[in-house]
């Protein structure tokens, strides 16, 4: 037990939890907290704009798997923060936000910089404080990281009045929590258990939906194992791109709006289907709820998410990691070793069904975005990290990229532009010694652009590839076939040149349009150690599957 | 298909809040809600009636689950259940009507809470169709205000929702 004001006590609460890093934008509401930071040896970024703090934190607990923290002040920098909360959210990404709230007895009464940020935020965190009483310090932060970092994986906001942070507490920080009404289950039904491993057994054309819970529970490596196992197809969904090699013989591509034709061909003529930490949105779930004489097994750690847009069959609720152990043991236990299915037709039907349209030639003076994706991954390290923006861009990387022992994160759920600058910088973070590259088009990166400071003032060594269409390329592309070609509002004359933005950062820098500039600018880019921006000239009216 | 559901919850300040807005943005429709102190000082029960198809029902339930300071969500089988509402109702009443107003009041159990020169105010606690039947029977009277408390119910027999269960 240690006297201190609540501001040490925070910092010493992020220690406890093992947290070296965070991200934040200070301000007067919040400065008693910076001011303990300073002398807490943690690591403070400064970012240029809240939400990147935010954004920024999400690609660093994506890499982690642990809660990241971000900081912002109370009012408008708080209300800066709700975008990138409700992206995590969206994504079931772990965080811990802390904001400072003007003085508790000044609550609700409009004074300078004041905002309800708990009340704001409620729709899209999984759960908030407003640190009212100091000597509930401790237990609020112990709570808000076990509850970020369970379960389905959320971010949990702490908001701390400004004279709260200045008052004095007797300061431990508890060892256990136990909340009564927050109890996520672990493992799974083991009746449940039987029939899946039945109905897999059994199935002639079984599939596996590998979803982004995969990442959060850390069972990639399982799910490949079953996969492995019983010979199953797998298709992944975008938050779960990764999660098994995409050069796997297995492995048929990703499934969605933009997804391909063997994913497609796959859920189409499926007769089991395993969902595993997929929660399957409107995006994905569209094949699936058509199919008739379908079994669904699904397993998810919420089980809101079980029957939300898919009828299960059989649905497992836990921990996925837990639940795939179960499962493969439950296999082992069933199936003798002369009886392990082969599924060589039903695999060779779906070989099939993949089509490659091959690369287009493009006219002079612009480069193929997906030769140039298909390019980058010979330079890239198994180990590496791409973050894609959200756009055309999106699924140019998405559908081309190449995945072995790397991830690749994008804004999934929510969409946000801006999300891949901050959430790389995040993820660079977490893991200087990888290989992080942002993929952006001139769109979104108009909204991120102010991070190129961030990597300079910090040397973070991201590499942002911009794919410079001059366009809202994928608005333009609704417009064209959903509004009478009608292109309003989505060109984006006026912008700067990229190069030039980087140059004034001094940050290296290269415009490719051509194959060959192109490659050079790649080699380039990956063999530098400092920040990278690579301008890529891309033809203005390309569509988005290529 | 209307449900009821009996919630209990930490009483924290701000849990009510999260509740409704949880109802509002997933769009589920309230008929009613009432809120209360349980004989545990810590917990209070919100006793929601709603209306949706099974499917809504079970989304609810789902979601109030994941709410941090929900502890247990049951929803209530309409056959098994004692459902009560209380209603104050106060119609315009002259001295000559009141006989007739208070008769219909004493055949309904209600009770005479307020009387004044031109009107009367009676209170009745029962399932929500008998007081909107009554309701109907003052109709003609002049109905001046009517304040409801919104339905709480429980189980019949020894079952109980509570977190000793």
């Amino acid at each position: 037990m240690q006297r201190m004001t609540v501001a040490k006590a925070m910092t010493e609460c992020l220690k406890a939890e093992g947290i070296t890093d965070i991200f934040g934008y200070p301000g007067a509401a919040i400065c008693p907290f910076y001011d303990e930071l300073y002398k807490s040896g943690i690591n403070h970024i400064l970012v240029r704009h809240e939400v990147n703090a935010g954004h920024s934190a999400s690609g660093y607990a994506r890499i982690t798997g642990k809660p990241a923290v971000c900081v912002a002040t109370s009012g408008p920098g708080a209300l800066n923060l709700i975008t990138a909360i409700a992206t995590a959210y969206m994504d079931s990404v772990p965080m811990i936000i802390i904001t400072g709230q003007v003085n508790s007895d000044q609550i609700g009464r409009d004074v300078f910089q004041e905002a309800d940020i708990t009340g704001s935020a409620e729709p899209f965190v999984k759960h908030s404080y407003l640190l009212k009483r100091p000597e509930d310090t401790a237990e609020v932060f112990k709570k808000a990281f076990y509850i970020a970092g369970t379960g389905r994986r959320g971010p949990v906001l702490i908001d701390v009045p400004c004279d709260v942070q200045k008052a004095e507490i007797d300061f431990e920080y508890p060892e256990s929590v136990d909340i009564r009404s927050y109890r996520p289950s672990s493992k799974g039904n083991g009746y449940q258990i039987k029939r899946a491993a039945v109905t897999i057994l059994e199935a002639k054309k079984p599939l596996i939906i590998a979803g982004g819970g995969l990442f959060s529970g850390n069972a990639a490596e399982l799910m490949r194992e079953l996969s492995e196992k019983l010979d199953i197809p797998v298709i992944s969904t975008l938050m779960g791109l990764g999660a098994m090699p995409t050069d796997n013989e297995r492995y048929f591509g990703m499934l969605g709006m933009h997804g391909c034709e063997s994913a497609k061909c796959a859920v189409n003529n499926c007769d089991t289907l395993i969902l595993l930490g997929a929660r399957l949105s409107d995006r994905t779930s569209a094949p699936i709820m058509l199919k008739k004489g379908l079994t669904v097994i699904h397993i998810d750690i919420d089980p809101a998410e079980i029957g939300k847009s898919v009828a299960a069959n059989i649905p497992i609720v836990g921990d996925i990691s837990i639940v795939l152990g179960q499962l493969l043991e439950q296999l082992n236990n069933t199936v003798s070793e002369n009886a392990v299915p082969k599924h060589d037709e039903w695999k060779a039907m779906l070989s099939q069904s993949r089509v490659d349209k091959g690369i287009k030639q493009v006219e002079k003076g612009f480069v193929n975005p997906k030769w140039f994706i298909r390019e980058l991954n010979n330079y890239l390290p198994n180990r590496s990290i791409v973050v894609a923006d959200v756009g055309e861009n999106q699924f140019w990387t998405a559908l081309n990229i190449e995945l072995k022992n790397g991830r690749f994160l994008t804004s999934g759920g929510m969409g946000t532009m801006g999300y891949s600058l901050p959430a790389a910088i995040g993820a660079k973070t977490a893991e200087p010694n990888a290989e992080v590259i942002a993929v952006c088009g001139d769109g979104s990166f108009q909204m991120e652009m102010p991070e190129l400071a961030t990597c300079v003032q910090h040397n973070i060594a991201v590499k942002v590839i911009v794919m410079r269409n001059k366009y809202l390329g994928m608005v333009r592309e609704f417009q064209t076939n959903h509004y009478g070609n009608r292109l309003y509002a989505v060109s984006l004359d006026g912008s700067p040149s990229y190069t030039k933005i980087a140059d004034s950062y001094g940050i290296e820098n290269m415009l490719v349009d051509s194959k060959e500039s192109a490659k050079e600018g790649i080699k380039r880019l990956t063999e530098s150690n400092k920040p990278f921006l690579l301008e890529v000239a891309v033809p203005e009216m390309l569509e988005t599957i290529l | 298909m209307k449900h009821t559901i009996s919630v209990l919850v930490e009483n924290h300040a701000g849990v009510l809040a999260r509740v409704a807005g949880l109802f509002a943005r997933r769009g589920f429709n309230i008929d009613s809600l009432a809120v209360g102190v349980t004989d545990d000082v810590n917990i209070s029960r919100i006793t929601i009636v709603a209306d949706g198809s099974d499917y809504t029902l079970e989304q609810i339930e789902k979601q109030l689950n994941k709410l941090i300071d929900v502890i247990k969500v049951k929803t209530l089988a309409p056959e098994n259940m004692v459902s009560r509402e209380l209603i104050l109702i106060k119609v315009s009443c002259s001295p000559k009507q009141r006989p007739e107003i208070i008769s219909i009041c004493e055949l309904a159990h209600g009770k005479i809470s307020d009387i004044s020169a031109n009107s009367i105010t009676i209170e009745i606690s029962d399932s929500t169709n008998a007081l909107n039947n009554f309701e109907e029977l003052l109709r003609p009277y002049g109905i001046k205000e009517i304040v409801r408390t919104g339905t709480i119910a429980i189980q019949k027999g020894e079952a109980a929702v509570s977190v000793r269960n």
